[in-house]
């Protein structure tokens, strides 16, 4: 156990075992005293500022417990590097399906995102859309909860409906209902070959026509998404990616021109040219200049996300750019009056918005998490309390109190 | 049977049946409750037969409205309540006992929205499963998870359960096909969780509703995403001389990064009872068969089977059948599908459901036929292969108590067995009152505990559902 000053934090305690964090979280059970939990500290500015006394770091938690490729499973302590996964995985040409996104870019954050954060976070990217978000892929943790306990729920198989679903809960919680110390995923092959298209000068509206039309074809797209003009170049691009075996994506793109003429003719990008563009959609590059532009992460039905962007126009002038076909929307614009408007229009469009990106003084100040309903709120809070009854654990990171 | 125990009757409530039963007539029109023994008895039990239980009485609500009022009257009345979709739980979910009124789901069956641009469905949760891919399959959607009870099985059972299916290796189970769902609290209040858009904010409720076996609430709407058919499917018959060799190609499949839309193995007595049942040409001089199923246009479907049969060869596969027509693709799955419905012909039997690290398919065949065998008894075996979910169905005669008893001991000593070797108890039917005295093997005292807690939070007196997924005792509430 390493226990020393840091500048940012009063004192710092990083176990090397599920058993020394279980004594930790034990005494500061006791004592009451608050702790903020880190992993690679790479989304601290993610959530909402909140005090503690104590930082609790899972680095020395670290390492690969179980990898079967031909199962697609994999384990590690959450306190993993991320890259680390990515490393073993790619080895055996395996992957993480959700495609998580990295925030060093967008927070100017440095280190090493961990595995448990992905998890902590819910951390997904643009393969969302047919993989689903990290929770998906999640199938079992290790925790200790707010009394010490050490816990654990779903498993090492993809299959598994015992007892209440606690993965879930754990999954986007942001360490507020325990303390991740391991967890399992399930992975997926990697595709052979990977190839976008990419459309140009649709409006907002073609695009999300176009990539809901793709979307509803049987020519299995991994991702869409549509950068608007000003985002990279000085016109639109709308782009949709297909992934498989050689023969079947040459196929399906042929198909997919065909479906798709109405929009124009697209080009085609193979290689690193769309890898990195898939990266740059997935870490919202494209917005993290200016850095002090608050950054806002809106979800709703895909074909709502041009009405809400329009909406918004009216009110105030911002960037912004589709991905998940329509279904989430980044948009960067630097009037903190802005943010009731948006609230109150993703709402409206029964959606929800996230303040991903914002100074610490606006975190403090407006609701970073989409405020829950009445009956919600009391729910989170009473599931709070049974996780962690002493209100020790990451409290205030998600909302006030919980 | 028997070795199952149910709470003793609150005699409190029993004493008081007719002023429950006026309460409740207070609160839904009169062909919406069912008080007569005669009415009652189909509610008794479900596909779990061995056990059964008359209720109190019987409500099938019409509105989500309705299902409140109920609720809140057997929360103020401390009564408990079972929630039910169409009773096709195999492991007891919906049993009810002596002192609780059933809820069932069944009159809320419309189907409220169909959106194809933003692919999904929003329907009341008693529609059956397979109502919703009917009610989008004109214009070329599906939705994904397919029970093998899929005609009779409603979206509320599925989502109480997180149901599965044979086509889940490839598009997840339910939880990863929701969306939202509209949800009864005991008290009658009425939650939106979520909606079309993805991620809820806020803790992930939907994640923990979903598998929560009617124990936290009952849900009245649910939004799931439907997802455009392949223009093609094409299952292929497997013929294996051993279930080590159709095991290992299984493995080997995967490994080479190929993921088919299911991998289902019976072993030759499941086979035989299959065949004999729905015509299906399965071969009947094989132990093992997998039926592999590939989707995507003829020319994807040739290029990947063309990959895995080579696999199947290097891994010594004896027959290969291809369907090469809709129907005969029908009679495939058909046999596959009444597996549970054909065995039921020629035996009674309890279906066990552990899911296993696929790496012990060959240790885990083995020991359930020794284990099987020990007691005296014969096992046909049909599991989904890919995902390790195993459902080893023990044959065995109903009416002799003594079989009866060594059936429910060898299905216990297998599901031990299935968490030795890393794995879970049930993988898509649910704990309900079957397995919830085997909780204690998978989860300690401490994993328990928390989960309650969370139970805790929604139904702290223990009306939900009561005598299921959490052994009897050691519970705690907050």
């Amino acid at each position: 156990m390493t226990q020393f000053e840091t500048s940012a934090h009063a004192l710092l305690d990083a176990p090397s075992s599920e058993a020394e964090l279980s004594a930790i979280i034990l005494k500061a059970y006791k004592d009451k005293t608050p702790l903020k939990i880190e992993g690679g500290s790479t989304r601290d500015g993610l959530g909402r500022p909140f005090q503690a006394e104590r930082t609790l770091s899972t680095r020395n938690l670290s390492g690969i417990t179980l990898y079967e490729p031909s199962e697609m499973i994999i384990g590690a302590k959450a306190g993993t590097p991320l890259c680390e996964i990515k490393a073993a995985l790619d080895e055996k040409g395996q992957m993480l399906a959700f495609e998580p996104m990295d925030h060093r870019g967008l927070l100017g954050s440095t280190g090493e995102p961990t595995i448990g954060a992905i998890a902590a976070i819910n951390v997904s990217g643009p393969r969302r859309i047919v993989a689903g978000a990290a929770r998906d892929s999640l199938v079992g943790v290790r925790f200790v909860n707010g009394r010490g306990e050490i816990v654990k729920n779903g498993g090492r198989v993809m299959k598994n409906v015992t007892g209440l679903d606690l993965v879930k809960l754990q999954a986007g919680a942001f360490g507020t209902l325990g303390i991740l110390s391991e967890v399992i995923f399930k992975v997926l092959p990697k595709p052979e070959t990977t190839a976008t298209l990419s459309f140009k000068s649709l409006s907002d509206v073609q695009a999300v026509q176009m990539m809901s039309k793709a979307q509803g074809s049987p020519y299995e797209i991994t991702a869409a998404a549509h950068l608007t003009a000003g985002l990279g170049r000085d016109i639109s691009r709308s782009f949709i990616r297909i992934e498989g075996f050689e023969d079947s994506v040459t196929y399906r793109l042929q198909e997919l021109r065909r479906i798709l003429c109405e929009f124009g003719t697209p080009n085609e990008l193979r290689g690193d040219d769309g890898a990195r563009l898939w990266t740059g959609i997935r870490d919202v590059e494209f917005l993290s200049e200016p850095r002090d532009a608050m950054v806002w992460r809106i979800c709703v039905k895909p074909t709502d996300a041009p009405l809400v962007v329009e909406e918004l126009q009216m009110q105030f002038s911002f960037k912004h750019y589709f991905d998940w076909g329509g279904g989430l929307i980044w948009l960067a614009c630097d009037t903190p009056s802005a943010a009731p408007s948006i609230r109150n229009t993703a709402v409206k469009f029964q959606g929800h918005a996230r303040l991903e990106r914002a100074p610490l003084e606006l975190r403090a100040s407006l609701d970073v998490f989409q405020p829950l309903s009445a009956p919600l709120m009391q729910l989170t809070a009473g599931i709070k309390k049974s996780f962690d009854p002493a209100s020790i654990l990451n409290s205030g990171r998600m909302y006030a109190g919980v | 049977m028997g070795m199952i125990a149910f709470p003793k009757p609150d005699t409190n409530v029993m004493a008081r049946r007719s002023v429950i039963l006026h309460g409740l007539a207070a609160l839904l029109p009169s062909n919406c409750i069912m008080t007569s023994e005669d009415e009652r008895r189909p509610y008794e039990t479900d596909a779990f037969t061995a056990y059964r239980n008359m209720p109190l009485a019987v409500v099938l609500p019409r509105t989500t409205q309705e299902v409140s009022a109920v609720l809140s009257y057997c929360h103020e009345n401390s009564v408990p309540v079972i929630p039910r979709g169409a009773g096709t739980s195999l492991a007891g979910g919906a049993i009810p006992q002596e002192d609780a009124i059933v809820i069932g789901v069944s009159k809320m069956s419309k189907i409220l929205e169909i959106d194809y641009a933003n692919r999904f469905a929003c329907v009341q949760s008693g529609v059956t499963n397979l109502a919703v891919t009917g009610a989008v399959s004109a214009e070329g959607f599906f939705y994904a998870p397919d029970p093998s009870s899929q005609m009779a099985c409603t979206i509320g059972g599925n989502v109480g359960m997180n149901s599965g299916g044979a086509h889940c290796l490839k598009y997840g189970v339910t939880t990863n096909n929701l969306l939202g769902v509209k949800m009864v609290l005991l008290d009658g209040t009425i939650i939106d969780v979520n909606s079309a858009a993805y991620d809820a904010p806020g803790l992930d409720f939907l994640g923990l509703i979903c598998g929560s076996e009617g124990q936290i609430g009952i849900v009245t709407e649910v939004t799931v995403r439907i997802l455009p058919l392949a223009e093609g499917a094409r299952p292929v018959l497997f013929g294996f001389e051993t279930s080590e060799a159709a095991g290992e190609a299984v493995a080997a499949i995967i490994a080479s990064g190929i993921i088919p839309v299911a991998m289902e193995f019976m072993d030759k007595q499941a086979i035989e009872i299959c065949e004999a049942f729905a015509h299906a040409g399965y071969p009947l001089d094989v132990e093992a068969l997998l039926i592999i199923e590939v989707e995507g246009s003829d020319l994807e479907m040739d290029s990947t089977l063309a990959k895995i049969i080579k696999i199947a060869k290097q891994h010594g596969v004896k027959t290969v059948r291809e369907s090469k027509t809709a129907l005969e693709t029908a009679a495939i799955w058909k046999g596959r599908k009444s597996a549970f419905g054909a065995t039921g012909r020629i035996a009674d039997y309890i279906c066990m459901d552990g899911t296993i690290p696929t790496g012990q398919l060959p240790f885990v065949l083995k020991r359930i036929d020794v284990i099987v065998k020990s007691y005296g008894l014969r096992v046909a075996n049909v599991f989904h292969a890919g995902d390790g979910n195993l459902h080893p169905l023990i044959l065995y005669n109903v009416n002799d108590l003594i079989e009866a008893q060594k059936a429910e001991e060898a299905g216990n000593d297998i599901l031990r067995l299935c968490v030795e070797v890393g794995g879970c108890l049930t993988g898509e039917h649910g704990v309900g009152i079957e397995k919830r005295d085997l909780m204690n093997v998978q989860f300690n005292t401490q994993d328990l505990e928390q989960q309650m807690r969370v139970r805790g939070v929604f139904d702290p007196q223990w009306l939900m559902n009561p005598a299921k997924v959490f052994p009897l005792e050691g519970r705690v509430t907050a």
